[in-house]
């Protein structure tokens, strides 16, 4: 590193590196240099000329936010001459600017209303005819308005660089320049608002949030993202009971300003009329509407004969990749204390349980990749998945750390992916062609030619290549399970420097429903359930025994209830009829189906007793993200008649006869903090707020067939269930047909 | 090939060192144009150093005629000599400055020494491929052009080893598409780069950071069109025409009130008072002079006092205007300057490409409030609010098209106050009061 550069800000010293721009140098002291255009990580622009200084020895005032930091500088930020010309910027800048605050979505929280605020201007000397042009509808979503547009290109710059879409072009010229769509007059783009967040005024405004409320109105709860496996942190603005936004609004976590088209619009599921409000019993093969009391006894005495008729075995549950640790937590403990069975499974996105035993097995587990890694990495290795839908922060820290770093990306995939536009090398396989060049690269099997476009010449290259790489970050989708993530591993492991591992994982909280020991082999962080000592620490905990062999997993208990073996099914947050292909005609041959969820799915209109569940916004909680990383989510608002899934199996195991001491989620957190392997986390630095990782440790059983690992591959604009209920993401015509990219 | 009436009128204080060859029939051609020391200025740098090029040129004291005067020799000397990195020769035929169009006569008359020129600096720099930016409007030139240089290059002197030098060196003509901001060299580039023709942020220069990221060197017509010359009969010659530092003559483009207007080359420091009489004939209709754009609209004006200056970069920077791009616009006494000063920002505000706040509201701003003053709508205050605009803009801009919009604003506010005033008094313009003509006519081809 060069030494450092000395220079003095309004008569305060101030030691940076060298390069340092001026704007950023004056931060260190404290000092603000008020800009519009200038914005860290984007490129600069000296477009708003809001942070003209002075500087010694210059004739001219100077933009802070271009200049670079040189020895012995002495800069003034607070002469008169600049603050007149901060002030004459604010000045021209209202000439033609609307000043209809009152009803602007950015008044109280305007970055221009500031700065007049603070610099002044806030009387004019303009007595001319303002240039008008109305507003403009430039998607579903995003809606602009030129008068009050600053043309600060910010917009443009997070679209392009941050985001790799370049969506937003200028258009004409002088004082009646504007901001255009690139392709003709509406947006073909990833719809994720980036552009509106980014807006310092009320140009760029959401097609959810627009003329509904001020911002003081608000309240304002930091939470997790409900829909990917990322786990990007977000700020619900909430009044009455009712969510109105989301946007990061405090930049902070492992996402800073970054949400997708899911993350800003897709919470108005939370809203959406069709949600259940009261729970359903099928009468006569109706569903008809009861209370909560009835539809709980009815399930607890409909269990209580079978498992007195058929044993707990008769019995399965499905769990969510999307409710809270505390909630799958419970559910497992409840499956295996209160039915007595671990008949317990889940929609299995991504080989969790097969890293833990491969990192495990080679006392490897510093290994693990958190999301910053991905920002720091140097070397980035992508095998299968396609970020961009499946994992759009991901796909954004991938182009930060190409843009930003130069970082090297190597792909293998099936599709043309967009992140090949980032890669540094890029092998196109077809399907199963991911473990076999894993398996090739570490000379465990020759390379079956068929599957690589390109043949063995390509693989060579790609293979060569891969050898500069120091330091690696291994991304993996679906496609490498169970032996192969220890073959990936292997060949990670011998790479220099620390390679580091990550699966890829559809939905908010897949890998703590791994982690949460929601698998029929599995007890909560990766013990087999097959192992005493394991089970005993929890059956100690728990005042109660555990089922000593493994459960069925999801595809056997499909079978089981087709055989009749399986007489009653408990699902929670999932939708396996869909899902797993589970047909009515099988589902009905079940004496109980019991669905908790937010809506009438497939499988809940299957049901003979569906109870509303609350939604992410509702309940407390955490979530893991596919990185391992725990994040608190925070309850935001009250829907009336829902229950959480923890107090639906509060209420069941009370009715079952056992007595939990669960006063809340937190009761369960430190419970799991105290036995769950890997996850004694510290409290504080999850309330305040931070994704904190963790490193299970454990030999977990093997895989018991492939394709219990499937990701869903939902493009951008899905999720599931939870997407379908989302008014804005069925709403942009990406959905139907994503917009296209160039190579 | 002239598509309007010849500008050249002719004058007995003319030097002619661009314009020698103009009139001698066909010298557009390149058989003609090597009979008369055409390409002897390039056969004469192949002989030298590289080195010695760039010296040749720094000792003439050629300043860049497109309106900075900057020294062309040290500025071909900022471009590294060792770059790992192409190099690139950039000729600013964008010839935009309303009262200018003296590019427009060396391309048409004498286009092969453009040609002539760009290759030399190309030789001087390390340069192998040189771009000659023309603006829109001056499309035809365009085939003036792209038929000289193939016939360059079917004659060597374009192309690979040129005259058997070892030197290769590529020429090719790009369009502009009609915007004054991209007569600016950096977006200028942009544009040739295939982007929307805004200004880029400066340092880096474009000596270092230039096209296509590349050390690159901007030079306009007339500058380049100089070379040639200077290189054939040497520095020291070229220098001892102008005054000191102020190498060499110049294109004056007249227009205006005046009897004669036309383009003449005059050497550098002649005095503008014997530019109006002895050249221009002196103002039309035996009317007095008002004031004179000196070099563009883009320069503070001069009052009819202040004629006598040479006409040189040094002295009129020293009496606070500047010998900008050659576009010398004289100003008769009935001409209203409210309404003088409005027609010059209302092409500013057109044309401001609206990247930087300053520039972009600040012309609109000033442009509507000069409309309603003259168009009897003035309040006294208008008169220090313009004056106060036209400050912050100055010096606060990212190009300097918001200080060209800002400095002949300032020099008519104050040099005029008194006609800002009376048109407060009277309620109205006191010259279209009086019927007599207005406005103000430019060049013979360029009317604004």
């Amino acid at each position: 590193m060069a030494d450092p550069i000395t220079l003095t800000i309004d008569g305060k010293p101030v030691s940076v590196a060298a390069g340092t721009l001026l704007i950023d140098a004056a931060k260190q002291v404290s000092v603000e240099v008020p800009s519009f255009c200038y914005y860290p990580g984007l490129s600069l622009q000296g477009a708003c000329r809001m942070c003209l200084v002075s500087i010694e020895k210059m004739p001219k005032l100077q933009t802070a936010c271009t200049t670079v930091v040189t020895n012995g500088m002495v800069v003034h930020t607070e002469t008169p001459e600049v603050k007149n010309a901060r002030k004459s910027m604010l000045e021209m800048l209202l000439t033609n600017h609307p000043l209809d605050c009152p009803v602007c979505d950015k008044g109280g929280e305007c970055e221009l209303q500031d700065a007049v605020f603070r610099y002044g201007a806030a009387e004019t000397r303009f007595l001319e005819t303002k240039i008008h042009e109305d507003e403009k509808k430039f998607s579903n979503l995003v809606y602009y308005d030129r008068p009050r547009c600053i043309l600060c290109y910010r917009c443009i710059r997070v679209c392009d660089e941050g985001m790799d879409v370049n969506a937003y072009g200028i258009g004409f010229r002088a004082a009646h320049s504007e901001i255009i769509p690139n392709r003709g007059e509406h947006l073909e783009c990833e719809e994720c608002g980036m552009c509106i967040d980014i807006c310092p005024v009320g140009a760029l405004t959401s097609g959810t949030y627009r003329y509904k409320t001020r911002p003081w109105e608000l309240t304002y709860t930091g939470t997790i993202c409900n829909h990917c496996g990322d786990g990007c942190k977000t700020t619900l603005s909430v009044r009455n009971h009712e969510v109105i936004r989301a946007n990061n609004r405090d930049h902070s976590g492992i996402n800073g300003e970054f949400l997708c088209v899911k993350g800003r619009f897709g919470w108005d599921f939370v809203n959406n009329p069709q949600r259940l409000t009261l729970p359903r019993i099928r009468r006569n093969g109706k569903q008809e509407e009861s209370s909560w009391e009835e539809a709980l006894s009815l399930t607890a005495d409909k269990l209580k004969s079978i498992l007195a008729a058929h044993g707990p075995d008769s019995v399965a549950v499905v769990g969510s990749n999307r409710t809270t640790n505390e909630e799958n937590y419970l559910l497992q403990r409840f499956s295996r204390t209160v039915l007595g069975t671990n008949n317990i499974d889940h929609h299995r996105t991504a080989d969790f349980s097969s890293l833990v035993g491969a990192l495990t097995a080679a006392k490897a587990t510093d290994r693990y990749a958190t999301m910053e890694n991905i920002v720091g990495a140097k070397h980035i290795f992508l095998i299968g998945n396609d970020p961009t839908h499946q994992h759009p922060l991901v796909a954004y820290q991938i182009r930060q750390a190409v843009r930003q770093h130069g970082a090297q990306l190597y792909v293998i995939s099936q599709g043309d992916i967009k992140l090949r536009r980032q890669a540094a090398r890029y092998l196109q396989v077809q399907l199963g062609g991911e473990a076999a060049v894993v398996s090739a690269l570490v000379g465990a099997s020759a390379l079956p030619n068929n599957l690589i476009a390109g043949g063995s010449e390509a693989f060579g290259a790609f293979a060569e290549s891969l050898k500069s790489a120091v330091d690696l970050v291994i991304l993996f989708g679906d496609a490498i399970r169970g032996d192969e993530v220890r073959t990936m591993v292997r060949w990670g492991l011998s790479m220099p420097g620390e390679t580091r591992f990550a699966p890829l994982g559809d939905y908010a909280n897949s890998r703590g429903a791994a982690d949460m020991g929601m698998l029929p082999g599995n007890l909560p962080g990766y013990a087999p359930v097959t192992d005493e000592s394991a089970r005993r620490k929890f059956e100690s905990a728990w005042g109660q025994a555990t089922p000593i062999s493994s459960g069925l997993h999801i595809k056997a208990v499909a079978e089981g209830i087709e055989a009749g073996r399986i007489k009653a099914l408990l699902v929670f947050g999932s939708n396996p009829a869909r899902t797993f292909g589970l047909s009515k005609s099988t589902l009905a041959k079940l004496e109980l189906l019991f669905v908790a969820e937010l809506f009438s799915t497939e499988t809940a209109e299957c049901a003979d007793v569906v109870v509303p569940a609350t939604s992410f916004a509702e309940k407390s909680g955490t979530f893991t993200n596919t990185f391992g990383q725990v994040q608190a989510l925070k309850k935001t608002m009250r829907k009336a008649g829902t229950k959480s899934d923890l107090e639906i199996l509060l209420a069941l195991a009370r009715l079952l006869g056992h007595k939990w001491s669960y006063q809340s989620a937190d009761d369960v957190l430190r419970e799991i903090i105290a036995l769950v392997p890997g996850y004694a986390i510290a409290l504080p630095n999850l309330l305040i707020g931070r994704a904190v990782a963790t490193r299970p440790e454990g030999t977990p059983p093997p895989l018991e067939k492939p394709d219990l690992i499937f990701s869903s591959r939902d493009n951008l604009f899905g999720s599931g269930t939870l997407s379908r209920y989302s008014w804005a993401l069925n709403s942009v015509d990406e959905a139907r047909k994503p917009y296209g990219h160039e190579f | 090939m002239a598509h309007y009436e010849n500008p050249m009128r002719g004058s007995s204080l003319e030097v002619k060192v661009l314009t020698e060859r103009f009139g001698i029939p066909n010298v557009e051609k390149l058989d003609v144009f090597v009979q008369h020391n055409g390409y002897e200025g390039l056969r004469k740098a192949l002989t030298m150093t590289p080195d010695a090029v760039i010296a040749e040129v720094k000792k003439s004291a050629l300043r860049g005629r497109g309106g900075a005067g900057f020294n062309a020799g040290m500025k071909w000397g900022f471009v590294p000599r060792q770059s790992p990195k192409p190099k690139y020769v950039v000729c600013n035929a964008d010839e935009s400055e309303p009262g200018t169009c003296k590019d427009r006569v060396l391309i048409e008359y004498d286009p092969h020494q453009l040609i002539e020129g760009n290759i030399i600096a190309g030789y001087a720099i390390g340069s192998h491929q040189g771009y000659i930016y023309i603006r829109g409007e001056y499309r035809y030139l365009m085939e003036i052009l792209d038929r000289a240089i193939g016939e360059a290059y079917a004659a060597g002197f374009l192309g690979k080893n040129i005259l058997g030098s070892g030197f290769d060196f590529d020429l090719a003509t790009h369009t502009g598409a009609g915007a004054y901001e991209c007569g600016e060299e950096t977006a200028l580039l942009n544009s040739l780069e295939g982007l929307r023709g805004y200004p880029r942020v400066k340092p880096p220069f474009p000596a270092v950071v230039g096209l296509y990221g590349c050390p690159t060197i901007i030079n306009n017509v007339e500058t380049l069109s100089s070379v040639p010359s200077i290189l054939r009969n040497g520095g020291d010659w070229y220098a001892k025409i102008g005054t000191p530092n102020n190498g060499g003559t110049r294109l004056f483009a007249l227009s205006g009130h005046i009897e004669r207007p036309g383009i003449y080359e005059l050497p550098m420091g002649i005095p503008l008072r014997r530019i109006l009489e002895e050249v221009g004939g002196g103002v039309w209709k035996g009317k007095k002079l008002k004031c004179v754009i000196p070099g563009g609209s883009s320069c503070p004006v001069l009052t009819a006092s202040e004629i006598d200056v040479p006409m040189d970069f040094d002295s009129l920077s020293k009496i606070g205007s500047m010998l900008g791009s050659g576009g010398v616009v004289f100003i008769d006494e009935d001409t209203c300057m409210v309404k003088a000063a409005w027609r010059i920002m209302k092409f500013y505000a057109h044309e401001s490409c609206g990247w930087c706040i300053p520039c972009r509201e600040g012309t609109a701003w000033l442009k509507a409030l000069l409309e309603r003053f003259h168009g009897n709508g003035g309040m006294a205050e208008d008169i220090d609010t313009a004056l106060d605009v036209s400050y912050n803009m100055l010096g606060k801009t990212l190009c300097p098209l918001g200080d060209a919009a800002a400095m002949p604003t300032i020099s008519i506010l104050k040099k005029f106050r008194h006609e800002f005033e009376e048109h407060l008094k009277l309620g109205s313009c006191p010259f279209e009061a009086r019927g007599s003509e207005s406005g103000v006519r430019v060049s013979a081809g360029v009317a604004i």
